[in-house]
């Protein structure tokens, strides 16, 4: 389970600048989210933005309401992580020149259930989905082959069930 | 029926109800300025953009409706700024319209470009910026509807100036459907009320802290009412001003920063306190750690984002002020619980006997208090009075009793210099009938004063008190208590010669030497027909008092500097 971890579903209007008020709001009363991310869904016009922080909840609560303020934020909320199914992706590349580490960290993908997806004669790029904590544990492993570039896509997320949130 | 995009936005002003547009022509607008010339709507030309929209801001707060301002793109919009900014943190509902260059050229960095959508968007409610003529209709209903409803506040509305030319078929114009906003009802939760109503019975020693929101739903009666039945002392913060008459005798004044003395130890002995329409700005809590320690808490505010987000709340009322006192007025009165004279009452009487004795009135000079007594007396009790920011308004908070709602407008959370004299002349605009008077202080007049002009053209005859001190008061009054008397640019030197500037407009200028020259001078202003400026010297040493330093609790008070 990830710890303090708060994870803030919004459905909001897909219209020039929500991104952009939804970031200012943030910014100015100086919330410090670890996540946003943005994409469409099942419904037109429609985008769930979603982002994730740690920190007392009064804080999460008080983002929630400021944010919900803005008349392009449909509908927001906490998604707990005991109630919901939540995803990142990584992915990163690491320097992979002799042998012997080679097969080291093809057995640590295989662990982490992770994939290659690209591969060169000094360097792997390897892909994996999973939790911030599964993510940040396959990376400590990769830090000691080296790291040579990472990136990561920040959180997905939904509450477990049939309900949907824009019900 | 089809008409152009400018011409739709002044028949959509028409729907609007508005009546009074503040502005200034450039560039950009000249297609709307255009539509404005054939149109029965009154514009008030200002001399600066900023004054437009703190013209709108005091005639939004005087007559309960939004105020309307306009400027070009560029300079122009970036000069509302400021008075974008006061109306947003004292949720005043200013809707304004502003001129962006053609949409082929946005983003390109033309001549008077400024991303104003984008500067604006942590101080409105809502920028929109226009991108087809079919949008106008829907957008100015839905910008009004935001600015007024809910917690109030000001919106924009960007317009390019060629979708000013396009037309637009009114009868199929595009709907906007903001989903993400409901005007809510107002209606206290029935649950809150109880809960409410339980803490209120078992306390001992409650006080009431009235905020603008009291003001804005016109709660003012049902306030008072309420105060009464549970005898419960009435603070007020700066925007709360004029809830409660202040010669009432359950009002305490303002609280706070420069709050009395008896209403600040009010407050800190209460073992309720009930919070209505504010926000527990840091000017009035005080050092948040020890605010109401020994008191339990019922906040009532329009807006949830309000509740616990400074202090923590026993009962949340996410509802009306008004309609909240009035449910409370008619649940008390139900159970006949109406409290007599007591203990808490008892005391209250006491602090208000001993601080007021630590109120001097010092030899020498004219000194603030006693000029705001003699200007409470010699002017009418729904006269209005504006101010500007510094001592001059913490002077006028303290020592002017207002008897009236939505006579005391005042910059209470930005604390934007300038503001006095502007918001003055929207106050008159909103209600000419009416006295209006703006205490300011020189270096404040000074920074908007150029407005005397749009005053003298448009024949809207508002005072101007200026109490005259050389420096810029209130920084200097810091310098000395808390920089070792080191004034570092504080001195303004040789200020203008207040009369000759004001004649230099065709303005009336006054200078008083005695109070009985000031009170001759008020007296003369009523019935003045064009714009007076009376030019109050006082001494640069005059401080506001008493006072509580920044990040001292309420009743850490310094009563002398």
């Amino acid at each position: 389970m990830d710890e303090g971890l708060h994870i803030i579903s919004a459905i909001v209007e897909d219209r020039p600048g929500v991104l952009f008020k939804v970031t200012s709001l943030i910014r100015r009363r100086g919330f410090n989210i670890a996540t946003i991310t943005v994409g469409s869904t099942e419904k037109e016009k429609v985008s769930r933005i979603t982002m994730t922080m740690g920190g007392d909840v009064r804080i999460v609560e008080q983002l929630i309401k400021q944010l919900s303020k803005i008349p392009d934020v449909v509908k927001i909320t906490e998604l707990t992580p005991t109630e919901s199914v939540y995803r990142e992706l990584a992915i990163v590349k690491v320097s992979a020149q002799d042998q012997a580490k080679r097969s080291d960290i093809l057995n640590y993908i295989t662990i982490f259930r992770g994939r290659v997806i690209d591969a060169s004669k000094d360097s792997l790029i390897i892909e994996i989905v999973g939790s911030p904590n599964k993510i940040n544990a396959f990376l400590d492993l990769m830090k000691s082959f080296g790291i040579a570039e990472l990136a990561r896509t920040g959180m997905v997320a939904l509450a477990r069930g049939t309900k949907s949130m824009d019900d | 029926m089809r008409l152009s995009g400018a011409k739709a936005i002044v028949e959509s002003l028409k729907s609007e109800k508005v009546e009074v547009i503040f502005g200034i022509p450039g560039g950009m607008t000249i297609p709307l300025y255009d539509a404005f010339y054939d149109s029965d709507l009154r514009h008030i030309l200002t001399r600066h953009e900023q004054c437009a929209a703190h013209m709108a801001d005091g005639y939004a707060r005087v007559k309960g409706v939004p105020g309307v301002c306009t400027a070009t793109s560029g300079p122009g919009a970036t000069n509302l700024v400021t008075g974008i900014a006061v109306a947003y943190m004292d949720s005043s509902p200013i809707v304004a319209i502003t001129g962006q260059v053609p949409r082929a050229m946005i983003g390109k960095d033309a001549f008077q470009e400024a991303d104003i959508v984008g500067i604006t968007n942590p101080i409105t409610k809502y920028s929109f910026q226009i991108t087809s003529a079919s949008q106008i209709p829907d957008t100015v209903k839905t910008a009004f509807l935001l600015a007024s409803t809910n917690r109030r506040g000001p919106v924009l509305i960007d317009v390019p100036k060629d979708v000013f030319s396009e037309e637009v078929d009114l009868d199929s114009a595009e709907k906007l459907n903001i989903k993400g906003y409901t005007v809510r009802s107002g209606e206290p939760h029935p649950y809150s009320i109880k809960k409410a109503l339980g803490l209120i019975m078992g306390s001992e020693r409650p006080v009431i802290i009235a905020g603008g929101g009291v003001i804005t739903s016109n709660g003012s009666a049902e306030l008072v009412k309420f105060a009464e039945l549970i005898m419960a002392p009435v603070a007020t913060t700066l925007m709360g001003k004029g809830a409660i008459p202040e010669t009432h005798p359950l009002s305490i004044g303002m609280l706070g920063m420069h709050g009395k003395g008896e209403c600040n130890m009010t407050v800190e002995s209460a073992d309720l306190i009930i919070a209505i329409g504010m926000r527990f700005s840091d000017r009035s809590t005080g050092n948040l750690e020890n605010f109401g320690e020994s008191a339990k808490v019922i906040h009532i505010d329009i807006d949830p984002a309000e509740i616990g987000k400074n202090v923590r709340v026993d009962v949340p009322i996410v509802a009306d002020a008004k309609k909240t006192l009035a449910i409370l007025v008619s649940k008390l009165s139900e159970v006949g619980s109406k409290r007599g004279e007591n203990e808490w009452t008892k005391k209250l009487r006491e602090l208000k006997a001993h601080y007021s004795s630590n109120y001097r009135e010092a030899d020498g000079g004219l000194r603030p208090a006693k000029l705001m007594k003699l200007l409470r007396d010699a002017i009418p009790g729904s006269a209005i009075v504006t101010t500007g920011v510094g001592q001059n308004q913490m002077w006028a908070a303290l020592h002017f009793q207002v008897l009236e709602p939505k006579t005391f407008i005042t910059s209470g959370g930005l604390g934007a210099m300038g503001f006095g004299l502007p918001a003055s002349i929207g106050a008159k605009v909103a209600s000419p009938e009416r006295p209006v008077f703006n205490i300011d202080g020189d270096g404040g007049f000074i920074m908007t004063e150029q407005d005397l002009a749009t005053a003298v053209m448009e024949d809207i005859p508002t005072v101007s008190i200026i109490m005259n001190n050389r420096v810029l008061g209130m920084v200097r009054q810091w310098q000395c208590m808390f920089c070792n008397k080191r004034y570092s640019e504080t001195d303004l030197g040789k200020v203008p010669d207040f009369v000759k500037l004001a004649e230099a407009y065709g303005a009336e200028g006054i200078r008083i030497e005695s109070y009985k020259d000031f009170e001759t001078a008020v007296k003369r202003s009523l019935k003045a027909e064009v714009p007076v400026v009376i030019d109050v010297p006082i001494s640069a040493d005059e401080k506001v008092l008493p006072m509580v330093p920044p990040g001292k609790r309420l009743k850490e008070v310094i009563w002398y500097g």
